[in-house]
């Protein structure tokens, strides 16, 4: 491995797998170009696999100045230990400034490992990330059960450490005439052999819940008031043709399936108009809704974040408004 | 580890059952004595799934003791006895002001610790994938770092052969099916199944007998000037409400009054995202 870095990089695992859906990173290769104008690093991706040309010349046209690559027939599908281990030695080879890791479930996987065994921070699902005044990374990510936001620092261990959720940061357009270098690296001899065998693998892709595309989506939250009560919402999306989606409480409490979690650990919504009901607004929900062209938020707090993230702010019984738009839309829509 | 006999620790985190909770401006740490708590609901499937490993085996003649593992204040103990309560053997509670604080790079540390020293049998290690407070899903990755163990995250159902652990995941849209040789740690997925209650015989239980053992920093050997706070890799520099993005226009009134006042008003954004032609009255 070559010995060519000026401990100012940032690297940004490559994960490929799914490229055409999974574009998380290609949004991270983004805000690394623009930490690194900051800091004067080159922005550096990392792919591991066989075959894996293709992404190499995404990256670059995506922001990368220099993608690593080791390409093996040993990596053709992702093994954990493996590329956890393959990464390390990369990083005590190299010294990067900053790691930046999709938050998939594979790269939830790997990031936590890279931090313990290079004896570093990390910060799960960043929702921002900025460079201070001394050069140093900011974390930015919702902390204390989602109603604050923390600022978090490595103060002295390096790399500096994080994963973004998908959706968080918005890709670069294509550019065809970009620049970047691909160094080829060997896969190393003495690679430890795989401990968890994968036996069966299918690609199965989550059926696109009408959720993440839908013009209208109403969330409910604990403000509804009862697991009968919130069916209530179901009735208002057949009526305005919309999707139902939930807050985690009402999720954790079995209102409605863990596949209606709106919010940075389930989907990512960007509707027309959304619907918010009974709803405070923690930000690993509101994080994953900001999209949302217009936001009509109703609870009887009208203090709460989820207020103050709306067009319209209806100071009421979240129950009640449901009812009366319902009562409202019958009239309206009927011929 | 004899043949016959299979440890298990579940890692369990205690959670505050409202997320609005006092923080500690200072120390940017939340003033978790003041929360009331609950078990986090993934480590309650884990515990779940470590309780059904242990039926399994009881019907092959096979013995396996579930210890349940946590971290935390004083009052963490009583998940403990909720762990107990549930079936789980035995609960461990690490304390110590030393301890608070930790991120969970340290966390990881100082659980692989205690079973470094005092379960060194262990044959597997079962943790929620994400706890509701923090959901980082990092503990347990860092803690089968710590152990040297291998892994598996996000787990939906667990099988166990005599010396082998299969597992079925789905992840990033590919279901598989994994196994390892033991020891090692899984992960599991919020939904895997559905926990059970606790009967009033093992409530009767977890509070009749000291299962619960209390372990310091002392016992845990760690430096005399060891802080977890101070030693964390990572600092909360400082932390702030979310800031308020937009113009709010506000609705008060009656049901009826705030309807009609929103369709008059906005009825065509919502009829346009309907697609739809809405009525005037």
């Amino acid at each position: 491995m070559s010995k060519n870095s000026t401990g100012k990089d940032i690297w940004v695992l490559g994960d490929y797998r799914n490229y055409f859906k999974n574009r998380v990173t290609l949004q991270i290769l983004a805000r690394a170009r623009a930490l690194a104008e900051k800091t004067g690093g080159r922005v550096c991706g990392v792919v591991f696999g066989h075959d894996v040309g293709g992404y190499t010349g995404e990256y670059i046209a995506h922001g990368a100045d220099r993608v690593y690559v080791i390409d093996h027939p040993r990596l053709k599908s992702y093994g954990i230990e493996t590329f956890t281990n393959l990464l390390i030695r990369l990083a005590r080879d190299m010294n990067p400034d900053i790691i930046l890791i999709g938050a998939t479930r594979f790269g939830q996987e790997v990031a936590p490992r890279v931090a313990k065994q290079l004896d570093t921070g990390l910060t799960a699902d960043c929702i921002d990330l900025e460079i201070d005044d001394k050069g140093r990374l900011v974390q930015i990510a919702p902390s204390f059960g989602g109603n604050l936001i923390a600022r978090i620092l490595t103060p002295k261990a390096r790399p500096q450490m994080a994963t973004v959720r998908p959706g968080t940061f918005h890709e670069l357009p294509h550019d065809n005439t970009a620049k970047g270098e691909v160094v080829t690296l060997d896969l190393p001899e003495d690679l430890p052999a795989e401990r968890v065998r994968c036996t069966h693998s299918e690609y199965r892709p989550a059926k696109t819940l009408g959720i993440e595309k839908a013009d209208i989506v109403i969330t409910g939250g604990r403000g509804m008031g009862s697991k009968g009560k919130f069916k209530k919402l179901f009735d208002l999306a057949g009526l305005l043709n919309a999707e139902v989606g939930a807050t985690r409480p009402v999720v954790h409490a079995g209102w409605v399936g863990h596949e209606a979690l709106v919010g940075q650990a389930g989907k990512h919504i960007r509707p027309k108009v959304l619907f918010s009901f009974g709803i405070s607004g923690a930000i690993q929900h509101t994080a994953a809704l900001m999209d949302a062209d217009f936001i009509v938020a109703v609870n009887k707090n009208p203090d709460a974040t989820m207020m103050k993230l709306a067009d319209v702010a209806i100071v009421a019984d979240a129950n009640q408004v449901c009812s009366g738009i319902i009562r409202a839309l019958k009239e309206k829509i009927r011929d | 580890m004899e043949n016959n006999t299979l440890d298990i620790i579940v890692c369990i985190k205690q959670v505050p059952m409202v997320s609005e909770l006092p923080w500690n401006s200072k120390t940017g740490t939340l003033k978790r004595e003041l929360a009331q708590g609950m078990m986090d609901p993934a480590s309650r499937l884990a515990l779940e799934a470590g309780l059904r490993l242990q039926r399994a085996g009881q019907l092959e003649d096979r013995r396996i003791r579930v210890t349940a593992l946590t971290m935390g204040p004083p009052m963490a103990e009583e998940v403990l006895h909720q762990a107990v309560s549930l079936g789980a053997d035995h609960g461990v509670l690490l304390t110590d002001r030393k301890m608070a604080g930790a991120d969970t790079n340290l966390t990881s540390f100082i659980l692989g610790r205690y079973i470094r020293m005092f379960k060194p049998d262990t044959g597997l290690v079962l943790c929620g994938a994400q706890t509701s407070d923090s959901e980082t899903a990092q503990v347990g990755p860092q803690l089968a770092c710590e152990l040297d163990f291998p892994a598996i995250g996000w787990a939906s159902d667990i099988r166990l052969t005599q010396r082998t652990l299969v597992v079925t995941r789905l992840v990033d849209d590919f279901m598989e099916t994994l196994e390892m040789d033991l020891p090692g740690l899984v992960t599991i997925e919020l939904g895997a199944f559905v926990p059970r209650y606790a009967g009033l015989a093992g409530v009767a239980q977890a509070f009749a007998s000291p299962k619960i053992d209390v372990v310091d920093a002392d016992r845990l050997e760690l430096d005399r000037d060891f802080n977890a706070l101070k030693d964390s890799p990572t600092r909360i520099l400082d932390v702030f409400s979310p800031a308020t993005q937009k113009e709010s226009r506000v609705l008060k009134g009656a049901a009826k009054t705030v309807v009609d006042k929103l369709f008059t008003d906005y009825g065509k954004i919502i009829s346009s995202a309907m697609g739809k032609d809405l009525k005037k009255k």
